[in-house]
């Protein structure tokens, strides 16, 4: 058997230990994001593509803000908004005009790419130097950045926590379970899908825009893969979080832990990285990482009851 | 109440597959009157009960209820003035919510949705006391998820459900034909109680020729989209199965095509 410990002791520990607050800063970036896709994966029951566009388009908006002189702070709220119309664009695709809702996520999410050039004045790349600008956030300042991005993820916890136990919240949770009984009740589904698609939006753009801080340049490509880590992040966090907590484990919980999930997700990346996985591979491994964890509950479920076993009986 | 002028509706017009399915039904419902919907397989029952409800748009006639016409209403407008219940019982109610979740759903029907509550203390308890006062034991699991519950529980809380907020005319679509005997028939007696007490006008589809007999005051029968039969009053209290069978025959001049109506 391949023994990994020499491939440890020829590795320095120590470089793996400085990675981490840097993983856990981005972790919790991402975790922002990771919420939004919670939000349309797992309540709506929508698996919406459109957050890989809005994840560049917050970038886009927040970088080009700040140059143009706004306050970063203003420049980041700028940016939920336009995450919140990416959003309508896909709601609007799929009620309206009755598109399946994987491929208005696709459609939108080709459209953003254009829209994001076109913000970024055709540049694949627009750096926004902390030397020059307060930014809220800075990949020089983990601690600062950790801290920074646990009080607005505790914002946005508290604020969904509210928001879901309304009227409206409610209205979202019972057409993502059932739109035939949502309709018999007197909601109107599609308001409902759009709602939650904008809202979802605007936190995955929120994240861009922080994120685009965080490492100082807005990039044309920062959101590709983004739904691949959200994802992630939702299904390791919700594993875990079960695991812990079990049926104690309620909304505010289950919210938290999609960022525990994507602190794990960049945790997990650096240490591969540091292992030698070289990094042209990393998004293979993203996808098999995904692939495994949505596969697992459905294949025990399967070897539990298979035909093969009942033959056995 | 309820008045359907000669409605019409044809599905994948133009194709293959056309079916006529509502072939000019007219039907005038008296406040507090209570229909039995009888009539074999691809008879229009159900499509009748979901033109009403605005499941889709009809060809044309209209539709009235309570003096409003409603014909060019979508469905969840129209909920407002309807209370519904399904033949499967996974349809009516939200199973990642809680029972009293569903019953705060069900309570602002026909309301504006805003950033209110979706549920208050208040309502907690008048809930728990009307799960109490039916006897479903299910009073001590408000706050349990609804799809922990057995398809008969569903199903009568869906019928809570449909009439927390007193609906102008309750549509049950055959609510009880994936049931087994004995929860159908309790489900049924719940129908009738709620029905009773709140003096509801309600239509209720059914396979089965008995308790299309028994319940309510009024039976209508259809076949190939249209109404043959309409029975009312003492009339009706003294019909039996075999003569619905001969009635069948005598207006559509066929055999009843449904075994399971036999079998009832």
């Amino acid at each position: 058997m391949y023994n990994l410990i020499p491939v440890f002791c020829a590795r320095d520990i120590i470089s793996l230990v400085r990675a981490l607050p840097g993983s856990a800063a981005q972790g919790l970036i991402w975790g922002i994001m990771a919420i939004g896709v919670f939000l349309t994966f797992k309540i709506l029951d929508f698996a919406d593509l459109t957050v890989d566009g809005s994840f560049g388009t917050g970038g886009a908006v927040t970088v080009m803000l700040i140059l143009a002189g706004y306050p970063p702070v203003a420049a980041v709220g700028i940016a939920f908004l336009a995450g919140i119309l990416a959003g309508i664009v896909t709601g609007i695709l799929h009620t309206v005009f009755g598109i399946p809702a994987i491929l208005s996520g696709i459609l939108s999410q080709i459209a953003l790419y254009s829209v994001n050039l076109n913000i970024s004045q055709g540049k694949a790349n627009q750096a926004v130097s902390v030397d020059l600008y307060d930014l809220i956030v800075t990949g020089r300042n983990n601690p600062a950045t950790i801290l920074t991005v646990i009080i607005i993820l505790a914002l946005i916890i508290a604020l969904l926590y509210w928001f879901f136990g309304t009227e409206i919240g409610f209205t979202i949770r019972a057409t993502g379970c059932n739109e035939n009984m949502s309709r018999a009740q007197g909601i109107n589904t599609s308001i409902a899908k759009v709602v939650a698609l904008a809202f979802s939006n605007g936190l995955v753009a929120l994240a861009g825009g922080i994120l685009s801080q965080y490492q100082g340049n807005f990039d044309v490509n920062m959101g590709r893969g983004a739904i691949v880590i959200g994802l992630a992040s939702v299904i390791i966090g919700e594993v875990i979080g079960e695991a812990l907590l079990g049926k104690r484990l309620n909304f505010s919980g289950r919210l938290a832990f999609v960022a525990i999930g994507s602190i794990i997700y960049y945790v997990v990346i650096q240490f591969v990285l540091w292992m030698g996985l070289p990094t042209i591979d990393m998004k293979l491994f993203s996808a098999l990482v995904v692939a495994i964890f949505l596969a697992v509950p459905y294949m025990s479920g399967k070897s539990k009851n298979s035909y093969r076993k009942a033959v056995k009986k | 109440m309820l008045e359907i002028n000669n409605i019409h509706k044809t599905f994948n017009l133009g194709t293959i597959n056309e079916k006529k399915a509502l072939n000019g039904v007219t039907l005038y419902l008296d406040e507090g009157d209570f229909v039995t919907v009888i009539g074999g397989n691809g008879a229009g029952k159900s499509t009748m009960l979901n033109a009403v409800a605005g499941v889709w748009p009809v060809d044309s006639g209209s539709i009235i209820i309570d003096g409003t016409d409603v014909t060019g209403l979508p469905e969840h407008k129209r909920a407002s003035y309807l209370g519904r219940v399904f033949q499967d019982p996974m349809n009516g109610t939200t199973a990642t919510m809680e029972i009293q979740e569903n019953l705060a759903l069900a309570a602002r029907r026909g309301q504006r949705r805003g950033l209110k509550w979706g549920i208050t203390k208040a309502e907690r308890t008048r809930y728990r006391d009307i799960v109490k006062s039916l006897d479903l034991g299910l009073e001590d699991r408000m706050t349990s998820k609804v799809g922990l519950l057995s398809g008969g529980q569903r199903q009568a809380l869906t019928l809570i459900m449909a009439t927390l907020k007193k609906p102008k005319l309750l549509l049950l679509d055959e609510h009880t034909a994936a049931l087994d005997p004995k929860t159908a028939a309790k489900v049924l007696e719940l129908s009738d109680k709620i029905i009773a007490e709140n003096h509801l006008t309600a239509m209720m589809v059914t396979h089965n020729m008995r308790d299309a007999i028994i319940h309510g005051n009024r039976l209508i029968m259809m076949n190939e989209g249209q109404i043959i039969l309409d029975i009312r009053g003492t009339e009706k209290k003294k019909l039996s199965v075999e003569d619905l069978l001969q009635k069948f025959e005598e207006v559509s001049g066929e055999e009843f095509a449904s075994d399971k109506a036999l079998l009832g």
